[in-house]
């Protein structure tokens, strides 16, 4: 393992007075600044923002009792809002927008005594699979300066990936925190609809939307999830489902447990390298006494489509605020109010955004609405209840994260499909409202990471970061340290 | 620049020309919460622009709408007391559109699946004279297509500021207020239909605690879909909705013209278009806003932001349970209980309060005809000179009742009575007090009215006679010498009685 310490190891360090919070910021704000520029993984770092906070975290050790992420730093995904910080979305329609509210997530993080040290970059409004699409320049991949981060949190998964922070927030409508978890080689949760609030998330589809986490350790994301998950008054998508101990639930168990192996998912288009390592990983469960069982998602298949359908439509919606009037970029010199519209949104959004704002304004049409938007619903229907039947013989289903590893920058920008095609594992957990876990599982012969994922039933995360936590303590070389690290 | 101007002909005249007119109108009324309908902020009127603003109603990036449950609550009052059925399940929908006072650039309405639906309403309605006094009140059924929820835009602001010339200004304290919207079938035939509807769905929002209702505030909107027809034509008419109507008598104006207009254009060889036109109220006329060609998609969709809107069935019987009497029921109740004229029942029943006051009042006068003679024609006038609700009147109806008892047993004369109701409305003071420091309490004694008499005539010989030999118009003038020697104390009745008996 890249690092032997968890973020509570790390919060016991500075409650014990072993170091300090303030310390442990400013060697996080120092390694960003230092690798910002060849990884580009942050579009603000908050250097001054953290100390005073991390100052203000060691002077309440003094008198309170330690919460739990006491000093721990923490980046957060450029669409989050943190009030303070800017939230620019990756787009120069919001630019320097400071939002005057923090998201939900970010004030339990705070009141559990974490240290936000900057907001990272991301495809503009996490619409893409490599980074490529935000306004503000690509992340690069610390295991390769030459190629994508994948995304849309890139900036996340390689703030991680790099040893900025231990952990990191994103965002993931149909893998932007999965795939570039496993491109990056870290773990990345999605967790299950409703589980998180999206409060403070701009959003990109509401129904898809929910706030995942990265970090090196399985053990990370289960304390994470603990101090952000549960029910928001401000969030009406969110369950009132009570939050369970999910680092208690790192138990090691695995005998008994039942893994779903689709077989259709691993044919075609899948790169020879992921899949081997991938039926490494699903030989090494059934080695560590797991049952492996055939499960099959006919309507998988329709996954992208549907979800280019839903995702697209919803956006055409959420994004209809950018309209110059009331923040962001506003085209000054247009003669009238229309033309104002059309070139403050001509401008401000970049092509990949116009593309799926377009799919969803057409979709949505008078006349459309039924093939597409209504259609893509019922197809949303049939494939949660092909998970429903697959969840009855299995407690997990296992899938590689993303058909291929990191691919050159530059390489699919001019095809949008072939990029669309990234998504082909992550869409159907968004779409099903289900949770899924990425877990790094080795390199390819290239040297570059490769992740498998977990699906679970609703609100099975602590199922799924068990088995990824089993997988992790039998498999450390699992998680390398890349090239570029802190 | 000058206007055309056309005369406004009484709708018996379409008629007669062979044309039916065929209305259909949409109500936006204003729901009366605290707070609005997606988050916590204010619904007060006249503050600080964009002062009860939050991330919300902003429409900022992140911020997401929570459903305030009292305006489900005020909504249910409004859809019963109109007749409809509330759907256990309804969906909030996005209705997309841009227009710098909708910050969100979609409202978040209702579509497919509405709150409430199928509702039927009885209305009383008059045709008018040319002066548009009612001829005849009858009763007709309107259909009410449904009542959905949804949340009311900003304002962009076009005067009193700085370069309005050059800006203009948005205030969006109203966004995301929550209004209920009516939908009533074609159902009407003429303007003073739609008229008496509007009217009475006004009174019976006030009447329930839904909606102050008030149109010249703007928490009441109509915007009427009018088309004609040849009669005896089964097809409607191409039709052509009606914006900017601040009073029910604008909109009642409005859809003359429109008519009016409409009929003109077919009898000369011309075709209406499918149209939204706004009222110049000034010019008297429709005045095309935005064409068919111009009409949005506004590409509606569940909103994902909300659940589904779900009302149990223990739910909507408590606000049935918590419902009053209806302002039609209890105008029926008040001709039958109270005997009274169905216009003086009308007026009785026009708000809530004034027929809750007229209750009481009767209680304590223990005469229903005096009480609602007493309220329509002293007490109404009153309350409207100050602009005060009977609910605010310095009389109590307790005191009035004392009062009108006073008159009633001859204790005060009526003539007394008015003038004490006035003083007890300046000075909220009571009949009693009143009558008492006045000295105008009433001599009704026969042994004392006729001693005055006696005098009377004793220094009166002269009339006495001529009275005695036929001139019987001397006797005002006992009459007056009688009540100006008890200084107006002395009950004309008893001295009128009192007289002829000593006269004759
Ligand atoms: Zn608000």
């Amino acid at each position: 393992m890249i690092t032997s310490e968890t973020i509570t190891q790390t919060r016991d360090r500075i409650v014990t007075g072993e170091t300090n919070a303030r310390s442990v910021a400013e060697s996080a704000v120092g390694a960003a600044e230092k690798l910002n520029g060849s990884l580009n993984a942050f579009l603000e770092i908050d250097r001054q923002g953290a100390v005073t906070r991390a100052s203000e975290v060691d002077a309440q050790l003094k008198n309170d009792a330690a919460p739990v992420l006491a000093g721990v730093p923490i980046a957060i995904k450029d669409n989050i809002c943190v009030r303070g910080l800017q939230t620019s979305c990756g787009s120069k329609i919001l630019g320097d927008y400071h939002p005057p509210y923090n998201a939900t997530v970010i004030d339990r993080l705070l009141a559990a005594g974490a240290v936000i040290i900057g907001k990272t970059n991301c495809d503009e409004f996490a619409m893409g699979s490599s980074n490529e699409n935000s306004a503000f320049g690509t992340v690069k991949n610390p295991w390769d300066t030459a190629r994508v981060p994948g995304g849309s949190s890139g900036g996340s998964a390689a703030a991680v990936a790099a040893g900025i922070v231990p952990v990191a927030l994103g965002s993931d409508t149909g893998g932007s925190v999965r795939q570039p978890a496993s491109l990056c080689g870290v773990v990345g949760l999605k967790p299950t609809y409703g589980r998180n609030s999206r409060y403070g998330l701009v959003a990109f589809a509401s129904s898809l939307d929910q706030i995942g986490i990265f970090a090196r350790n399985v053990s990370d994301v289960a304390t994470v999830l603990g101090v952000i998950a549960g029910r928001d008054p401000h969030d009406a998508t969110t369950a009132d489902v009570p939050v369970p101990d999910y680092v208690a639930a790192l138990n090691g168990e695995i005998k008994g447990s039942r893994i779903g192996f689709p077989r259709a998912l691993f044919g075609r288009g899948l790169d020879a390298d992921v899949r081997a390592s991938v039926e490494g990983a699903v030989q090494t469960y059934r080695d560590l006494g797991a049952e492996i069982v055939e499960v099959d998602l006919p309507h998988a298949k329709y996954a992208i489509a549907v979800y280019y359908i839903i995702a697209t439509a919803e956006a055409s919606s959420n994004l209809a605020r950018f309209d110059g009037v009331r923040y962001g970029f506003r085209a000054e010199e247009a003669p009238e109010l229309r033309s104002m519209y059309r070139r403050t949104r001509e401008e401000g959004f970049g092509p990949e955004v116009k593309r799926r704002i377009m799919l969803g304004t057409y979709v949505l049409s008078a006349g459309y609405y039924e093939a597409y938007y209504h259609k893509a619903q019922q197809v949303r229907t049939l494939l949660k209840d092909d998970f429903r039947r697959a969840f009855a013989v299995c407690d997990a289903i296992i899938t590689p994260t993303s058909p291929t590893t990191a691919f050159m920058i530059g390489e699919k920008v001019n095809d949008p499909l072939a990029m669309y095609l990234n998504d082909i594992y992550t869409v159907t957990a968004n779409l099903a409202g289900i949770p899924g876990l990425s877990v790094p599982c080795g390199l390819s012969s290239a040297g570059l990471p490769v992740g498998f994922q977990l699906l679970g039933p609703y609100w099975s995360e602590p199922a799924l970061l068990r088995l990824g936590d089993v997988y992790q303590q039998a498999r450390p070389s699992s998680l390398a340290r890349p090239p570029v690290y802190a | 620049m000058l206007y055309f101007r056309l005369k406004i002909f009484p709708l018996e005249l379409n008629m007669k020309n062979g044309w039916e007119t065929v209305i259909g109108l949409e109500i936006h009324a204003q729901l009366s919460t605290e707070s609005k309908i997606f988050c916590g902020c204010s619904t007060h009127f006249g503050d600080e622009p964009n002062s009860n603003t939050c991330p919300v109603c902003l429409g900022l990036p992140g911020a997401l709408p929570v459903l305030n449950r009292r305006a489900v609550e005020l909504g249910a009052r409004a859809a019963l007391a109109l007749g409809l059925q509330i759907n256990e399940r309804s969906i909030f929908a996005r209705k997309n559109y841009f227009y710098p006072d909708l910050p969100k650039g979609y409202q978040i309405s209702q579509y497919d699946q509405p709150f409430s639906a199928n509702g039927e309403l009885e209305i009383m309605t008059a045709r008018r004279d040319e002066a548009g006094h009612p001829l005849e009140w009858a009763p007709k059924r309107i259909r009410i297509t449904r009542l959905h929820l949804e949340e009311d835009a900003g304002k962009n602001v076009h005067e009193g500021l700085p370069d309005v010339d050059r800006f203009s200004y948005i205030d969006l304290n109203r966004a995301g207020t929550p209004l209920a919207e009516i939908v009533t079938e074609p159902e009407f035939r003429s303007s003073w239909e739609a008229h008496d509807y509007v009217n009475h769905v006004r009174r019976v929002l006030r009447w329930v605690g839904a909606s102050e209702a008030d149109m010249e505030k703007g928490n009441l909107r109509c915007e009427p879909n009018v088309s004609v027809r040849r009669i005896g034509n089964e097809t409607f008419g191409t039709k052509v909705e009606l914006k900017n109507l601040n009073s029910v008598r604008f909109m009642q104006r409005a859809i003359e013209f429109e008519i009016e207009r409409q009929i003109t254009l077919l009898e000369s060889g011309g075709k209406v278009n499918q149209e939204t036109r706004l009222w110049d109220e000034r010019a008297q006329e429709t005045r095309v806003m935005r064409s068919k060609e111009e009409a949005h998609d506004y590409r509606y969709f569940p909103e994902p932001d909300l659940a589904p809107l779900e009302v149990s069935v223990e739910f909507i019987d408590g606000v049935k349970a918590s419902m009053p009497e209806l302002p039609e029921e209890r105008r029926q109740r008040f001709v039958q209980q109270y005997d009274l004229s169905f216009s003086d029942a009308s007026q009785l029943t026009s708000e809530r309060t004034l027929a809750d006051y007229y209750e009481s009042a009767v209680e304590a006068s223990g005469n229903a005809r005096t009480a609602a003679n007493w309220i329509r024609s002293e007490l109404l006038r009153e309350l409207e000179s100050s602009g005060l609700a009977a609910s605010a009147s310095p009389i109590p109806p307790q005191e009035l009742g004392k009062l009108l008892r006073l008159v009633d047993e001859d204790k005060i004369s009526g003539k007394q009575g008015k003038d004490v109701l006035v003083e007890m409305f300046k000075t909220g003071r009571t009949a009693a007090a009143i009558v008492e420091e006045q000295g105008l309490a009433q001599v009704s004694d026969t042994g004392e009215i006729d001693g005055v008499i006696d005098e009377v005539l004793a220094a009166n010989p002269g009339q006495v006679t001529s009275y005695r030999s036929g001139k019987e118009t001397l006797f005002g003038f006992f009459v007056g010498q009688v009540m100006k020697a008890s200084k107006g104390k002395a009950n004309p009745r008893v001295v009128n009685e009192r007289l002829k008996a000593k006269l004759s």
